[in-house]
């Protein structure tokens, strides 16, 4: 490690002397967790943000000038997100930030960025109602994973459907949007489970069931769920966050459900996360993301490719090169780069005020999982694929939607 | 037993001209644009810290009690001062926090946050009633030591899971973000941040006085002798219990303000700063700093700090951690004192060495004094 280091931080010293002189380059801010326990994902969106810029820079840059990335760790320490987020727009005035993975890490720098007439892309699944005029969101918004999962497990035949997430935000808000929607499609309460709590005035506040991080002890639920899966047409939408799908899926393995009397469609498991699970356990459950890594287009061959070569000759430390993947997260972080550097031609200016408004009105990219295109809300249209996973921890493509428009607010639009 | 001076030990004019450095000067350079907003925020928060630390070190290095569970109390100032800046965003409706889980009114516990006095009496209070009543058990039930320590991080624990819930209606896992005003000011002028920081540093000042006061007290020497001793002072007819109790309830309170004043100088507070983590690092800054010296973990929170916001930038961020870790390794191993204990540290090695000079040269002379001295 001592070894690692000396190299690094002399390459550190070199890179901030030789940076004082460059004068045809832009700075940008690239803020993830490089520690803690986010490490683990966002590292993966560090790595695909410095090929990016690389592959940018080969090309010319942006402008004419070269991406000069500022790289900060945000330790999964969600005041550090806050500070880093100053300091990339005081200190370093970079033009534009890449990062956040959860939630609260985005609303800790939300703030921040709007004080400050920052540019945030955001590239990871979230729960919506937000819209902040300095944040683009090339995340996935609900209807461009949950609704499409339940159109084709509806078209699949079942009628009935089990809501389980870790207690957090994005599943609450999730399940709630899922309850309004298929009650929209006819679907009677009885058969949406995992109960609901009310408030006093008997309007349904919370659907489904809840875990908290770390849960493992999955039993009863799982008897409730072989219960309401008796008849045979039902399925489970999960939420369920990183390590608890071990034990969850364990314990429904245990009690006899399989994909084929009960499937499991997961919105927070990717390419990525199956490096930590079991995959072999989980085949031929669903997966609902608006990227894979299996998709068969050039622009994606030449995505997966170009990166494991970078990946292979690069020099940032403690990078991990064997076994990686892509997976949605990446590919949305990929994407938000070059829809920046679009709209910065477009806009042929650096100023945040003007990017967005180049941004909003209508930029396409063709991507590797097909093309994106930025909307006027801060979301993209892009097309939502139902995968069914395979025991090296890829997807298998059931069904593509073209084109689906993201919505950040959804909460009483289906009746 | 006599009163020690109150100065003498106390280094009082370094730490007359510390603080005023630290309350006039530094926000003075601010206003003039020579110390940039970036820097006196962070600043703020490495103070909030340094309050922190000293509430640590009161029960950990002066009365022998490793409480790891001050970051609890400094997250629930946090929150007391979160739930009175979420009722001061105003706008239509309800902050995204209570629409999110379907919410379309205040729940009744929050509409007296509105006034800030009342959230300013509970951040004493709600704080301070958790110590008592867990002191009370504790203490009465003669827990000590490491079972003292093991209680009070399975209570933060607790309390972690408790606020992620949704239906507490604290924020859940994201907690409060998104403040807006401060006793009517706005929290993104950049007066309002000089004042929250001089208001940090204001409260550090007092808090070190008061503390330096306190444990050189009479009080103070007791709580020294039962960090030595509790057996034989409590056989001298002292309740011990009471005044372990008087000394945990005081730091929480303290713990509980820092907190208050670092929320709006971060712009969030959420449950994961409780967590059992933040304690344990929290009681490395005092470790790092000097224990038992009130100013020992206001130096080693501060250096920590600041370590870690200039380290988590650029090549060196993932190497940080390995920092952190490696200085506190040296600390431990050839520093016992802490970072304040260096000087003394230094000056005896001196002193060794020069005696050993001059006694090889000249057998009569004789070793100063003071020099020996901790």
């Amino acid at each position: 490690m001592i070894k690692q280091f000396i190299p690094s931080a002399l390459a550190a010293f070199a890179l901030t002397s030789a940076s004082v002189h460059a004068e045809d380059s832009v700075k940008v801010g690239v803020l993830h967790s490089l520690s803690g326990t986010m490490a683990i994902s966002e590292t993966s969106l560090r790595d695909v943000l410095l090929f990016t810029f690389d592959e940018i820079n080969a090309a010319g840059g942006v402008m004419g000038k070269k991406i000069e990335p500022v790289v900060v760790d945000g330790a999964s320490n969600w005041p550090l997100f806050a500070e880093k987020a100053k300091q990339l727009l005081d200190q370093d005035k970079v033009a534009v930030t890449f990062g956040c993975w959860t939630s609260v890490s985005r609303k800790s720098v939300l703030p921040v960025f709007e004080e400050k007439k920052g540019l945030l892309f955001y590239p990871v699944q979230y729960e919506g109602e937000e819209m902040s005029p300095n944040i683009f969101y090339t995340a996935e918004a609900v209807n461009q994973q949950a609704t499409p999962a339940v159109d084709y497990l509806m078209e699949e035949g079942k009628k009935k459907f089990y809501l389980i997430g870790s207690d957090y935000v994005y599943p609450q808000t999730t399940n709630l949007i899922l309850l309004e929607y298929l009650l929209s499609k006819g679907v009677p309460l009885e058969n949406i489970g995992g109960g609901f709590s009310k408030d006093a005035s008997g309007k349904i506040i919370s659907a489904g069931k809840y875990t908290p991080f770390g849960h493992t002890d999955y039993q009863q639920i799982v008897s409730e769920i072989k219960q309401f899966a008796a008849s045979g047409d039902a399925c489970i939408i999960s939420t369920l966050n990183g390590d608890t799908n071990v034990p969850f899926f364990k314990e429904y393995a245990a009690a006899g459900l399989d994909a084929e009397s009960c499937p499991v469609v997961s919105f927070s498991v990717s390419e990525d996360e199956f490096r930590g699970l079991p995959a072999s356990q989980l085949v031929g459950q669903l997966g609902c993301w608006t990227y894979f890594q299996s998709i068969k287009s050039p622009a994606n061959e030449k995505f997966i490719s170009n990166f494991q070569a970078w990946l292979a000759k690069s020099d940032v430390p403690g990078i991990v090169k064997e076994g990686r993947v892509t997976c949605s997260p990446m590919v949305l972080s990929y994407n938000g780069v070059y829809l920046w550097k679009a709209a910065v031609e477009k806009a042929g200016s650096f100023e945040v005020e003007k990017v967005m408004a180049a941004l909003k009105g209508g930029i396409s990219f063709d991507g590797p999982g097909g093309t994106v295109t930025s909307q006027k809300n801060h979301h993209l249209t892009k097309n939502v694929f139902i995968g069914e996973t395979k025991a090296d921890g890829q997807f298998k493509i059931l069904k593509e939607f073209k084109n689906v428009v993201g919505e950040p607010f959804l909460k009483g639009t289906y009746k | 037993m006599t009163k020690q001076p109150f100065t003498g030990r106390l280094h009082t004019p370094l730490l007359i001209a510390l603080a005023v450095i630290l309350v006039v000067v530094i926000p003075l350079l601010n206003s003039l644009g020579i110390i940039s907003n970036f820097t006196l925020g962070n600043w703020g928060k490495y103070l909030c810290y340094g309050i922190l630390a000293i509430s640590i070190d009161l029960l950990w290095g002066y009365t022998g009690l490793l409480c790891l569970g001050q970051a609890l109390f400094f997250t629930l100032g946090g929150y007391m001062m979160g739930m009175h800046l979420m009722r001061m965003i105003g706008g239509d409706g309800v902050p995204t926090f209570l629409s999110m889980v379907g919410r379309t009114e205040w729940p009744s516990f929050f509409l007296p946050f509105s006034s800030f006095p009342f959230a300013l009496l509970m951040m004493v209070v709600v704080p301070g009633m958790l110590a008592y009543v867990f002191g009370y058990l504790a203490f009465r039930s003669r827990i000590k030591g490491v079972y003292f320590s093991i209680l009070t991080q399975a209570l933060t624990y607790g309390a972690a899971l408790l606020f992620f819930r949704n239906e507490l209606l604290m924020g859940g896992n994201n907690g409060f973000t998104d403040f807006r005003t401060l006793l009517g000011f706005s929290l993104r002028e950049d007066s309002t941040k000089r004042w929250l920081y001089i208001a940090t540093a204001l409260l550090l000042v007092l808090v070190v006085w008061g503390c330096k006061w306190l444990t050189h007290s009479r009080f103070g020497l007791i709580q020294r002798a039962i960090r030595d001793s509790e057996n034989r002072v409590l056989f001298s007819g002292y309740a011990t219990a009471n005044f372990k109790l008087f000394i945990f309830v005081i730091s929480a309170v303290i713990a509980s303000l820092a907190g208050a004043l670092f929320v709006p100088q971060v712009g969030i507070i959420n449950p994961s700063e409780m967590d059992t983590s933040k304690s344990l690092e929290a009681v490395v800054w005092v470790a790092l700093g000097g224990r038992g010296t009130i100013v020992g973990p206001v130096i080693g929170a501060i250096s920590v700090n600041a370590l870690k916001s200039w380290a988590s930038v650029g090549a060196t961020a993932d190497f940080w951690p390995l920092m952190l870790g490696g200085a506190f390794v040296l600390v431990v191993l050839f520093m016992p004192k802490g970072m304040v204990g260096l000087p003394a540290q230094i000056q005896g090695y001196i002193t060794r060495v020069s005696r050993n000079k001059s006694a090889a040269e000249s057998p009569s002379s004789e070793p100063t004094p003071e020099a020996t001295k901790p």
